[in-house]
C-alpha cells in the first residue's frame, strides 16, 4: 500500500513538473493548463520583454522626412527608448503598398516567419490583411492604424481625434488669413471619412474666429506624391490663398507656401523645420504614446484586446507651439477652445451642423458618435469649398 | 490673363524635371540603346545633387555632382549592355530599382545624423534656385513673366536640348551616332567607333537625366529632401521620348504639354465635373495616340532608332 501511494505521488508530481515546464516555456498549449484567464475579453498571453520581437509594416519609408510613415516611425523609435528594447527586436518592413494584398500578406508572413509575435500595421489597406493573418496566428498581436475591424482579442485597432488639433489650427489659420481664403491640400475625396472630417474639423475652426474666410480644397488623389501635393499648393497660392493646410504626406505644401511668401499649417510631424518662414504651427501625432502603452500591455498581460481611439488628453494628438508670426490673438482663441475639449465640454461635432450644399448633419445638443466621425463624413463644412 | 500666366509657370516647373529625362533618354535611344533606368538615374542625381548641395551650399557644385551620380549609373548600364551585351530591358529595370533604392539608403542615413532629423537646403544654394532676374526683359508685362523669370534649371533644359539638336543634325559626329542607331553593323563597316560613340552617349545621357533628379529634389520637394522624390517622373520621361520622336526639339514642347497635364487637375475649376483619374492617364493617352499616328504615317525620321533595344555584337554581323 505504501509503495502505491509512493508511487502515485512521484507520478502526480511528475506530472505537475511536465505541465509546469509546459506553461513556462510555451504560451501555446497554456490555456489548459492555466484554466481561466483573468480577462474575459482577450485570452492573449503576456510577453516577456525579451522575447519580444515587433512588426512593422510601413506604407512609405520612414526616410520620407516628415510625414505619416515618419511620424510613425518616431512612435517606434520612442516606444523602444522607453521600454529598452533592442534593435534586433524590431523589424520594418518598408514601402508596402497599401492597395496590393500580396505584397501586404508577404510582409507581415515574414515578420511572422522571423518570429515576430506582434505586429503593428500602420496603414488603412492593410486592415483586411490583419484579420485574415489574426485568424491564421492566435498566438500573435496584431494592432492595426486608421482602420475599424477587430477581433476583440489578438487583432486590435488604434487611431486618433485628430480632428481636434485641426479645429484648433483652424482658429489659427483663421486669424492669419488676409485674403480670406484659406487653401487645403488634401490626399483624398469626400469618400475618405479621415480626410474630410479632418477638413470640416478645420474649418470650423475657421468660421470660428473669421466667418468671412472660406476653405478651398484641392485633391491629389493620393497619400503620398511629393510633385503634386506642391503642385496643388501651388495652384492655390495662385488663386489666392495664404494659408495653405494639408493632409497629405510631404512637406511639400508648407515649402511652397515658404517660397511664395504665404503662411501654411503643417501635418503629421513639426513641418517649421523644413518651412520655418510659413509654418504657423503644426497639427501632430505622437504615435509613441500609443506603441508604448501597447507594448507594455502586452508584456505586462493587461491587453485586453479593446480597440484604441484617444485625443488630445492621452497626447495621442497635439498641436505645436504658435510661431512668433502667428496673430497674437490666435494664442487666446486655441487656449479657450483646448480647454474646452479637454474638459469634454466642447467635441467640434456639436450640435447641428451646416454643410456646404445645404444639408444639416446632426441634432442640436448631441454630438456625432465616434462611429460616424471614423466612418460617415462625406460631406464638407458650409465655408469649404472643393476645386 | 494672370491666372494663365502662373498656370504656364507652373506648366514649365513641372516640365523641367521630364524635360532632363527625355533629353537623357534620347541620347540613350539614339545609340540604339532602350534604358528603363531613368528613374533610377534621376533618382542618383537627386540624391547626389541635394546631399552635396546640402553639405556644400554651392548650386554648381551640386549640378557636377548630380550630373556625375547620372553618369555613373549610366556607366554601369553601358558595361552591361555594351560591353557584356545584357538584356538591355533588364538590365534597366535593375538600375531604377537600384537607383531608387540607394537614394533612399543614403536619404535615411543622410537625415537620421542630422540633428532635426529633416535635411533642408542652407539659404545660400536655395537662394540661388530662385527665379532669375534678368533686367529689363524680366520686366516685360506677360512676356516677361511667361519666359524670363525662372530658376536656372529651366533654362540649362532649353539649352541641352539646342545643342542636343545641334549635335545630332548639324555635326559629322551626330550623323555617326544616327548611324549607329539605325544599323550598328553598317556603321562599324564605315568605320565608326561603334562601341566608343554608344559609351559616351550613354554616359551623357545618363548625366543629364541625374540634373533632372536633382531639381525634383531641389526644386519640387521645396529644398527638402523627401525620399522617392522622383516619384515616377522617369517613366514619364521615357514615354515622352516617343511623344517628341526621338527629337530633342520636340521634346521641350513635348514636355511641356506633358507638365501641363500634370497640373491640369489642380488649375480646372470644379465645375468641369472629370474625375482626378482623367488627368494622370492624359500624358498617356496622348503617347498612345502619337503611336498609333506616326505608325499610320510611317514617315522614316519620326521613328525609333531601328536598332533600339538590340545589343549589337561584332562577331554576328
Amino acid at each position: 500500500m505504501k509503495r502505491l501511494l509512493s508511487v502515485v505521488a512521484m507520478a502526480s508530481m511528475l506530472v505537475c513538473l511536465v505541465a509546469g515546464c509546459g506553461s513556462a516555456s510555451s504560451n501555446k498549449n497554456s490555456e489548459a493548463v492555466a484554466g481561466k484567464t483573468i480577462d474575459a475579453k482577450s485570452t492573449m498571453k503576456p510577453i516577456a520583454k525579451d522575447d519580444l520581437k515587433i512588426g512593422v509594416i510601413h506604407i512609405t519609408d520612414p526616410a520620407e522626412g516628415a510625414g505619416y510613415t515618419y511620424t510613425h516611425d518616431l512612435g517606434i523609435q520612442k516606444m523602444q527608448k522607453e521600454l529598452g528594447l533592442k534593435d534586433s527586436q524590431i523589424i520594418r518592413k518598408n514601402n508596402v503598398a497599401d492597395t496590393d494584398p500580396a505584397k501586404i500578406e508577404t510582409a507581415m508572413r515574414d515578420c511572422i516567419d522571423e518570429g515576430c509575435n506582434v505586429i503593428f500595421a500602420t496603414s488603412f489597406g492593410f486592415m483586411d490583411i490583419c484579420e485574415k493573418l489574426a485568424k491564421e496566428f492566435p498566438d500573435v498581436y496584431f494592432s492595426h492604424g486608421t482602420g475599424y475591424k477587430s477581433n476583440g482579442n489578438n487583432f486590435n485597432n488604434y487611431f486618433g481625434r485628430i480632428y481636434q488639433a485641426r479645429y484648433l489650427s483652424g482658429l489659427a489659420a483663421g486669424l492669419q488669413t488676409k485674403t480670406n481664403k484659406i487653401g487645403y491640400v488634401a490626399a483624398m475625396d469626400s469618400t475618405n471619412s479621415e480626410v474630410t472630417g479632418g477638413i470640416d474639423a478645420f474649418a470650423m475652426g475657421v468660421n470660428k474666429v473669421n466667418p468671412e474666410a472660406k476653405v478651398y480644397v484641392k485633391v491629389t488623389g493620393s497619400w503620398f506624391n511629393p510633385e503634386g501635393e506642391t503642385q496643388a499648393a501651388q495652384a492655390l497660392i495662385d488663386s489666392g490663398c495664404d494659408v495653405i493646410a494639408q493632409h497629405c504626406d510631404t512637406s511639400g505644401p508648407q515649402t511652397a507656401a515658404e517660397k511664395a511668401g504665404v503662411y501654411g499649417v503643417g501635418y503629421n510631424s513639426d513641418m517649421s523645420k523644413d518651412a520655418p518662414k510659413a509654418v504657423i504651427c503644426s497639427v501632430m501625432w505622437d504615435w509613441g504614446v500609443y506603441y508604448t502603452s501597447a507594448v507594455k500591455s502586452i508584456m505586462e498581460g493587461t491587453w485586453d484586446g479593446s480597440n484604441y481611439y484617444a485625443g488630445m488628453k492621452e497626447g495621442l494628438v497635439t498641436l505645436t507651439e504658435l510661431a512668433s508670426f502667428a496673430n497674437p490673438k490666435a494664442k487666446e482663441e486655441i487656449e479657450a477652445a483646448k480647454k474646452q475639449i479637454l474638459d469634454g465640454s466642447f467635441n467640434v461635432f456639436d450640435g447641428e451642423i451646416e454643410t456646404n450644399d445645404g444639408k444639416k448633419i446632426g441634432e442640436a445638443g448631441k454630438t456625432l458618435s465616434d462611429a460616424d466621425i471614423t466612418g460617415k463624413i462625406n460631406w464638407y463644412f458650409k465655408n469649404v469649398e472643393v476645386k | 490673363m494672370d491666372m494663365l500666366i502662373k498656370f504656364f509657370v507652373a506648366a514649365v516647373v513641372a516640365a523641367t524635371p521630364i524635360l532632363f529625362g527625355t533629353l537623357g533618354e534620347i541620347m540613350n535611344e539614339r545609340v540604339g540603346h532602350l534604358n528603363l533606368g531613368v528613374e533610377g538615374m534621376m533618382s542618383m542625381g537627386a540624391c547626389a545633387g541635394f546631399m552635396v548641395g546640402y553639405v556644400s551650399d554651392n548650386l554648381f557644385l551640386a549640378l557636377v555632382a548630380a550630373f556625375l551620380a547620372g553618369a555613373i549609373g549610366a556607366l554601369l548600364y553601358a558595361f552591361l549592355t555594351v560591353t557584356l551585351m545584357a538584356n538591355q530591358n533588364v538590365v534597366g529595370l535593375t538600375l531604377t530599382i537600384f537607383g531608387v533604392a540607394i537614394a533612399n539608403f543614403v536619404g535615411y542615413y543622410m537625415i537620421s545624423r542630422s540633428a532635426t532629423k529633416s535635411l533642408k537646403l542652407p539659404e545660400g544654394i536655395t537662394a540661388s534656385l530662385e527665379a532669375v532676374h534678368i533686367p529689363g526683359l524680366s520686366d516685360i508685362p506677360v512676356i516677361g513673366p511667361l519666359f524670363f523669370q525662372y530658376n536656372v534649371f529651366v533654362y540649362i533644359g532649353v539649352v541641352i536640348a539646342i545643342l542636343m539638336a545641334l549635335y545630332f543634325y548639324k555635326t559629322k559626329t551626330g550623323l555617326n551616332i544616327r548611324a549607329i542607331g539605325e544599323n550598328p553593323g553598317a556603321a562599324d563597316a564605315a568605320g565608326i567607333k561603334v562601341t566608343k560613340w554608344k559609351y559616351i552617349n550613354i554616359v551623357i545621357g545618363g548625366g543629364i537625366t541625374g540634373i533632372g533628379g536633382a531639381f525634383t529634389a531641389m526644386i519640387t520637394a521645396g529644398g527638402v529632401w523627401i525620399s522617392d522624390c522622383v516619384g515616377g517622373l522617369g517613366w514619364i520621361a521615357v514615354a515622352l521620348v516617343i511623344f517628341a520622336s526621338w527629337k530633342p526639339i520636340n521634346a521641350i514642347w513635348g514636355s511641356l504639354i506633358f507638365g501641363i497635364f500634370r497640373i491640369l487637375k489642380y488649375y480646372v475649376p470644379k465645375t468641369v465635373p472629370i474625375p482626378i483619374a482623367i488627368y494622370d492617364m492624359l500624358p498617356f493617352l496622348v503617347t498612345a495616340i502619337v503611336l498609333v499616328a506616326n505608325s499610320i504615317r510611317q514617315r522614316k525620321d519620326n521613328a525609333q532608332p531601328a536598332s533600339c533595344g538590340v545589343n549589337y555584337f561584332r562577331e554576328e554581323r
